[in-house]
């Protein structure tokens, strides 16, 4: 097994909202190995999303430590959480949250304009498969195809993590195992570790582990034996 | 260009019309304060060029008849640079096919030396010949409003004998600039004309050969103007001098001044009104359309922009609809400032116009305006940028409604389900609501004050002409003459009633404050000329005291019983305490009244007259005139109608002008605001409209809830927005109140309900415009994105 790249202890989020205290994460123990590819499953509010936003750098824990490498993101302020996201992490979300003003190819260079070694925006959507639609609008574009732009977008920069939140959920099965190979061809050929929330039993069957949330803790680990490769995938 | 100049670039294209909306408002903004400062800039700095150049002088004085030998004394007078004597009379004229008799203020031109103060500006032909008796040379406006051409011919009798002239030449003078004749009070370039004339030929016909009526002087930079005066009163007075005067006596020159003073009180009142509101309101608007970009900063955030860059963006955003609206401002402002320069400039008949382009103006606009733009998206931006990504990235939490009443009320039956979401919407957002009640407001009350001076006209007009000055003539003499003269004039035909009027050149004083005005002396229960009081109510003048202007009375810190200082500067100079005993209500001059016999008792004489008002029987009006026409002791016959006529003009050219700018600028300002409320309305609350189309609700349903918000918010800012309006209104009048002309505060039923029309009318369209994106709101791709 190789290093590893995640690791949290006692991970706590709570949500203050109005009267009401939401403990969204409590106590969570977590260790995630470079390259490995990892499926979130569990029932909503279980604390699949707020793991998921915290690993990005999107929010802040109440308590715990959450290690990225050997550096603890709980510790980070806002500018450094910025930094962060820029030079590790690549997000791909369940409502594509492309601009809608931009073009894919001007989406993707977004990142990469930012970025130390990005990949060429057409490179990545060459990943994907969208290198002749790349100068279309997002509203011009299928859902599929946008869900392909956004991730893109998101590996274009070289991220050494990849975070989905449920990328499929928008998404009719055809298009669906287009954006699976995408990603799976992107963990394959880059090696990105790759964090995705999904109910969607096909790719869970593409994972290292699929980890059951429940109540704001890991319930169960499940590990798969062997992965099947992405033109195995039946929805 | 990088990805994110891109979306800046494809937002500004996507928002055109809310861009083009915000700008407008910027623009409004900004064009008055360039239109108001560049306007009156240039006409000032055209002044100041053409009394340089002309020589203008600063110190005036008339005199009965004074010796030649007598210059050298005024040009040794310390403080004095240059001295212009001339014969200067009042004279009436005859024109060809002009009943009302005219008045000619005539002029010699020095004829061994060339002149060297109030130089002519030549418009056409030459200066007349020294030798000839009949050649003149006549100010241009006089000569165009009788269609003179070089070679007409008129008459005028001057000392009593008629004589025919020949006009060769037309000219100004900085000396007219503002020609206004004797008992006037607007110019009438039709009843009053100025006449230059060669000098043998003026000073034969009044027998001042070697000696002059009239003298102007030039002081050095430095001198005391007081002392000059001082000085030459003293040298004068043996030989019949009135009181000299400086400039700002001098009837063109103050009225010049007031008017300038009126422009620049403008450009210091209204633009900066505009200006804060249209700040105000675009920083409402950007503070809202960037708040609705939510999702995309958490986006930008999230895939690693610093708070900083995405700072950045969105004020290049606003900068750039603020640089928009400072173009259209200053393109607009630059536009119609030449316009009312050229409109003040003819009116004022300036031989030409420096067009002042001060680049602090435009910086000024534009600086205040990008603040405002600034501010109002830093506002939105610190609370987006504040979020974390992953929370900004959600559509923000539904927002927490409560029940205003008590749930077991049943409410719903008395409203219906709309007016329930409108009216929860106004609770739930009541700082949004409040502002934008404040907006609307404020477009109502800049449209009251750019139109209330219409009212305030009308009072002036009704109180100057129809409550105290109810005369049909005044008719002016050369000379002081005997009270005895009504009986003359009570024999022309058609006259019905005269009154008599002595007026006296005095100097009053409280304290360190000191005006130099006329007192006139009014006869026992006066009835064409009446006083009116600060309540409009006609006052009878006790037997001692003084009735002054309440102007004058503010100026000088007086009230009724307190005494007051004079200095009579006519006959025995003497000085003397008088009490004041009635503030008068006028509106024109600053200006003192007392009980006739009085005054002829204060001045040691009989009683005396230099002017009557008398009352005409109109159907005998021509013969009237053709009895005075052959009057020599007349110098002057100022006619209330005509002189009615030329104000409503004069009032109608210059006020209404610059209101109805003001007010299309307003106009525009309050449809920016009602239209970008409306479409900020429908970009925030487009899923809930969506959503009740997909339950089944038409689209003219779904509008009405939309625009029933923005309905109800305009009605309910009416009223502020009047009495806002009423304030501006009140502050503008304060501020242009002067010496010479100031008004009451009237505002008319009309003035509040027309603002609020414009404004309704404003909104009614924004309502036309919204309504087009409301029936092409795209249901699916609504309710396709997001949870």
């Amino acid at each position: 097994m190789s290093e590893t790249i995640f690791s949290a202890r006692g991970l706590t989020k709570v949500y203050v909202s109005g009267e009401v205290e939401v403990r969204a994460l409590a106590g969570l123990d977590l260790d995630i190995s470079n390259g490995e590819m990892i499926v979130l499953l569990g029932p909503s509010g279980s604390g699949k999303s707020t793991l998921l936003n915290i690993m990005g750098g999107l929010d802040h824990a109440t308590s715990g430590t959450f290690f990225f490498k050997d550096r603890d993101l709980t510790r980070l302020d806002d500018e450094a959480l910025t930094f962060y996201r820029r030079d590790h992490v690549g997000f791909v979300f369940q409502f594509y949250n492309l601009l809608p003003s931009l073009t894919a190819f001007e989406n993707v260079a977004l990142v990469t304009e930012i970025s130390k070694q990005p990949m060429r925006p057409d490179e990545a959507l060459a990943m994907v498969g969208l290198k002749d639609r790349m100068h279309h609008f997002p509203a011009q574009l299928s859902g599929g195809e946008q869900q392909r732009v956004a991730i893109a977008r998101a590996i274009a920069k070289r991220p050494e993590v990849l975070l989905c939140d449920e990328p499929t959920g928008a998404l009719d099965s055809k298009t669906g195992i287009k954006v699976i190979e995408a990603l799976l061809s992107v963990n394959e050929q880059l090696g990105t570790t790759t964090v995705i929330i999904t109910h969607n039993a096909a790719i869970q069957s593409v994972a290292d582990r699929v980890m059951h949330f429940a109540d704001g803790r890991i319930s169960n680990i499940q590990k798969n034996a062997s992965r099947q490769k992405a033109s195995e995938v039946t929805w | 260009m990088t990805a994110l100049d891109l979306k800046l670039m494809r937002d500004l294209k996507r928002l055109w019309a809310q861009v083009l909306a915000i700008a407008l408002v910027i623009g409004g903004g900004v064009s008055t304060v360039v239109l108001a400062v560049g306007s009156h800039h240039s006409l000032d700095e055209t002044r100041i060029a053409y009394y340089e150049r002309y020589g203008f002088a600063d110190v005036f004085a008339q005199v009965r008849r004074a010796p030649n030998d007598l210059i050298h004394q005024i040009e040794e007078i310390p403080g004095v640079a240059m001295v212009e004597p001339r014969v200067a009379q009042l004279a009436l004229l005859d024109i060809p096919d002009f009943r009302e008799p005219a008045t000619g203020q005539f002029i010699s031109l020095p004829e061994k030396r060339q002149q060297v103060l109030n130089r002519l500006y030549m418009r056409s032909g030459r200066q007349p010949d020294p030798a000839s008796e009949h050649e003149v040379v006549v100010n241009e406006s006089f000569a165009k409003a009788h269609g003179f051409a070089l070679g007409s011919h008129f008459a005028a009798i001057l000392n009593g004998r008629k004589r025919d002239l020949t006009i060769v030449g037309t000219a100004m003078s900085p000396e007219f600039i503002y020609a206004v004749g004797p008992g006037d009070i607007m110019p009438d370039n039709r009843r009053y004309g100025i006449v230059w004339m060669g000098e043998r030929a003026l000073a034969g016909a009044y027998n001042l050969k070697n000696g002059f009526s009239n003298v102007a002087v030039k002081l050095l930079p430095n001198a005391s103007e007081d002392e000059v005066i001082r000085r030459l009163d003293d040298l004068l007075e043996p030989y019949g001098g009135r009181a000299a005067y400086g400039r700002k006596d001098q009837t063109s020159h103050a009225w010049l001044n007031h008017e300038l003073d009126m422009l620049n009180n403008m450009s210091r009142t209204l633009p900066p009104i505009f200006l804060l509101v249209a700040a105000f309101l675009v920083n409402l608007t950007l503070g809202r359309l960037v708040a609705l970009e939510r999702e995309q900063i958490g986006l930008l955030k999230a895939i690693g922009y610093t708070n900083r860059a995405v700072a950045g963006h969105y004020l290049k955003f606003v900068l750039i609809i603020a640089a928009i609206g400072i173009a259209f401002g200053s393109l607009a402002g630059t536009g119609l400032g030449s316009y009312v320069t050229q409109l003040f400039g003819d009116f004022f008949r300036f031989p030409f116009l420096v067009f002042s382009r001060d680049v602090s103006t435009y910086f000024i606009g534009a600086g205040l305006s990008l603040l405002a733009a600034a501010i109002g998206a830093g506002r939105a931006l610190r609370d987006v940028v504040t979020l974390p990504p992953a929370v900004a990235m959600q559509p923000p939490s539904p927002p927490r409604f409560s029940h205003f009443l008590p749930t077991s009320w049943s409410f719903n039956r008395i409203v219906r389900q709309p007016t329930v979401m409108m009216l929860r919407n106004i609770a739930r957002h009541p700082a949004r609501t409040a502002f934008t009640l404040l907006g609307i407001s404020m477009a109502t009350g800049i449209l009251v004050v750019s139109l209330f001076t219409r009212d305030t006209m009308e009072n002036l007009i009704d109180v100057t002409y129809f409550l105290a000055d109810r005369q049909d003539a005044t008719m002016s003499f050369a000379e002081r003459r005997s009270a005895n003269v009504v009986y003359q004039v009570e024999q022309l035909p058609g006259v019905l009633a005269v009154e008599p009027s002595r007026d006296v050149p005095i100097r009053i004083r409280h304290g360190s404050v000191e005006r130099r005005i006329l007192l006139s002396g009014k006869t026992k229960g006066s009835d064409l000329s009446r006083i009116i009081d600060v309540n409009l109510h006609p006052v009878v003048l006790p037997e001692d005291g003084l009735a002054i202007s309440s102007m004058l009375a503010q100026i000088l810190g007086v009230r009724i019983g307190d005494q007051v200082e004079v200095d009579l500067l006519e006959g025995q100079r003497r000085t003397v305490t008088l009490p004041v005993a009635v503030t008068v209500e006028d509106y024109f001059g600053i200006r003192a009244m007392m009980d006739a016999g009085a005054l002829a008792r204060l001045m040691r004489e009989s009683p005396a007259a230099n002017s009557v008002h008398v009352s005409v029987d109109r159907s005998l009006l021509d013969t009237f005139y053709e009895k005075i026409k052959a009057m020599p002791m007349v110098s002057g016959l100022a006619l209330q109608r005509v002189s009615l006529m030329n104000f409503r003009e004069a009032v109608a050219l210059l006020i209404t002008t610059m209101a109805t700018i003001y007010a299309g600028l307003a106009a525009i300002i309050a449809f920016g605001v009602v239209y970008n409320s409306a479409r900020i309305s429908l970009s925030e609350s487009a899923r809930d409209l969506a959503s009740l189309r997909v339950l089944g609700f038409t689209r003219a349903e779904v509008l009405r809830i939309l625009l029933l918000e923005l309905a109800f918010l305009t009605l309910l800012a009416q009223p502020p927005g009047w009495a806002f309006g009423y304030g501006l209104a009140w502050v503008m009048k304060t501020r242009l109140a002067g010496e010479l002309m100031r008004v009451r505060l009237v505002v008319e039923h009309f003035t509040y309900a027309l603002s609020s029309v414009i404004v309704i009318g404003a909104a009614l369209f924004s309502a036309l415009v919204v309504r087009k994106r409301v029936y092409a709101l795209d249901l699916v791709s609504v309710l396709k994105t997001r949870d």
